[in-house]
């Protein structure tokens, strides 16, 4: 499962702040939330390739009225993830989380809160924050964070 | 077939005048992101009209007070506004007398009543309880539990693939072992109007009694219980334009004379001693503490007000939305629609090839379009359809034709995004 993971981790990522603020500024180019709406489900389509075979019940998260399925490992000390929904807004979603927690360390992660979900207002304009299940991913990634990686 | 079939299917010339009627529901004029709102998950929950409204500020405000306790002016008050509301009630559904209408938070807790006091007092091991294949998960859950608990068989009924409950597939599983029958009057996933009076005279025949689950069914036709010749009838007052918090148990007063008490407090009481307590008759017996008072005002409100307008021509205006609906909804590449019943009620449930239920709501949205979307507490329905989740517009008496233009444009609108 290793190796077909996420993206390969390039040494000179930004930092979590950095994808934060790249994010907020990519949205803030859009006038409205119609068409924020769209370069969401853009990058939803984007989404690397989530393997079938990790759609499984243990990688399921329930959410109200989409699936969304997250899978990790701990490469060294950087937690890496790996995650798809079978909608597209949540796949949006998950692509902006992906980019701001995927390959970072436990301290990096635990330091920085999301708060890119309020400035660019995901949380006032998704119709149903409770629906995307947004909350639910940020949860898991940090549970992952806390929880740390595994003790040789 | 039942009155509510009977209305719902005749398409006569509509007398409902929706500006009118449009005027009478403040909510109506708010937007949503800019756009004016389009509220077409009246199945899940309808808007108030300004008499409910009314109604309950006017007994916040004027005549409020616990009932049936206090010897003042404002108890009297409460009491008789609370009692004339089951009066209301019972007059709307033609119970043969108010003593047959218990007042309860919703139909939840109303199937639950039955479960917990009919049921689980008058059946046992080698006893049968027959639900069907599209009812709504209140309809399942209090059953299950009660099944799972004194070893009741839970029995199904299938759905054919247009969404039918056939009286054949319910004679068929009444073999003398089923002793309640409990089926929705009318699908909130697919809008199927069943065969209620039929159903209960089939049930009947076979020893067993039955309830229906009106809680959609209630709002699209006017409901008669002894024509359907109920046992037990529910349904619940937010979707029948009243507050919610209220709901309405029907039955058969023999039924509920014969039924113990469902919870023990106030008012459910004759005389309590240590010792042991006796209990009031019904329905006060099954209302334990204080009950939704002003709730009960508002719903007799609502009731009111749908029968001043009537539902002749509700169900009419109804009827000529949803044969616009499906058509129009047909006409979108890719869309199905679920739920292909011959008798029908205001309700759409589709899917779009390609595209996820949760992000159609979503985009649909944005242009102040409300449906529903997911898996309308029904998922073992879902499960036989072979979908994870649908769409649903449900109408109600203030939509319009034009309302279904702007859901067929944002619906072409997310079509194009996300297939």
């Amino acid at each position: 499962m290793t190796a077909a993971l996420a993206q390969p981790l390039v040494d000179d990522r930004s930092s979590i702040a950095d994808a934060q603020s790249d994010l907020i500024e990519e949205f803030d180019l859009f006038d409205d939330w119609d068409d924020r709406y769209e370069y969401l489900i853009s990058l939803g389509r984007k989404l690397p390739e989530f393997p079938e075979d990790w759609k499984t019940e243990a990688n399921r998260h329930y959410g109200c009225q989409s699936q969304v399925w997250l899978v990790h490992h701990w490469n060294g000390d950087r937690l890496r993830l790996s995650a798809t929904s079978d909608a597209l807004i949540v796949s949006g979603l998950i692509a902006c989380l992906l980019r701001v927690y995927d390959g970072r360390t436990a301290d990096e992660i635990l330091s920085a809160p999301p708060a890119f979900i309020a400035e660019i207002g995901f949380d006032r304009h998704l119709s149903g924050n409770r629906g995307t299940g947004l909350q639910t991913m940020v949860d898991a990634i940090f549970k992952r964070a806390r929880e740390g990686r595994p003790q040789p | 077939m039942s009155a509510v079939a009977n209305a719902v299917t005749e398409v006569g010339p509509s007398v409902l005048d929706v500006d009118r009627v449009r005027a009478d529901f403040p909510i109506l004029t708010r937007k949503v992101h800019g756009k004016p709102l389009i509220y077409l998950d009246n199945g899940a929950s309808a808007q108030k009209p300004q008499a409910v409204i009314d109604a309950t500020r006017h007994c916040w405000e004027h005549a409020y007070a616990n009932v049936h306790r206090g010897l003042h002016t404002l108890s009297g008050e409460a009491t008789d506004a609370f009692e004339a509301a089951r009066n209301t009630v019972a007059r709307h559904i033609n119970a043969d007398s108010a003593e047959e209408v218990v007042f309860t938070k919703g139909a939840t807790e109303a199937i639950n009543l039955v479960a917990a006091s009919w049921a689980a007092n008058h059946l046992g091991p080698g006893d049968a309880i027959l639900i069907s294949e599209m009812e709504h998960h209140a309809n399942i859950v209090p059953w299950q539990l009660l099944c799972e608990r004194t070893g009741i068989e839970l029995r199904v009924v299938p759905v054919t693939d247009a969404g039918e409950l056939t009286l054949d597939a319910v004679a068929e599983r009444l073999d003398g072992r089923v002793r309640l029958v409990a089926v929705t009057h009318t699908s909130n996933v697919l809008g199927t109007v069943t065969p209620a009076k039929a159903i209960a005279r089939l049930a009947h025949d076979r020893g067993a009694l039955v309830l229906f689950d009106g809680s959609q069914a209630a709002v699209h036709g006017a409901v008669d219980v002894q024509d359907l010749d109920a046992d037990f009838y529910t349904f619940t007052g937010h979707k029948l334009y009243g507050p919610t918090g209220i709901g309405v148990l029907y039955g058969r007063r023999a039924l509920l004379d014969d039924m113990p008490p469902y919870q023990g407090g106030g008012e459910m009481i004759h005389e309590v001693r240590f010792e042991g307590s006796t209990f009031a008759a019904p329905p006060h017996r099954f209302e334990a503490g204080t009950p939704p008072i002003v709730e009960a005002i508002g719903l007799a409100a609502a009731i009111d007000y749908v029968n001043a307008i009537g539902f002749d021509a509700i169900a009419a205006h109804e009827a000529d939305l949803l044969a616009y609906a499906t058509e129009r909804l047909a006409g979108i590449d890719g869309l199905t629609i679920h739920g292909q019943a011959e008798t029908k009620a205001a309700i759409v449930s589709f899917t779009l090839a390609g595209a996820h239920a949760s992000d159609i709501g979503t985009l649909v949205d944005r242009r102040g379009v409300a449906i529903r979307t997911g898996h309308h507490c029904a998922q073992p329905l879902m499960r036989r359809l072979g979908v994870e989740g649908t769409a649903r517009a449900s109408f109600a008496l203030y939509n319009t034709r034009s309302e279904i233009d702007v859901l067929v444009d944002a619906l072409e609108r997310a079509r194009r995004i996300l297939v």
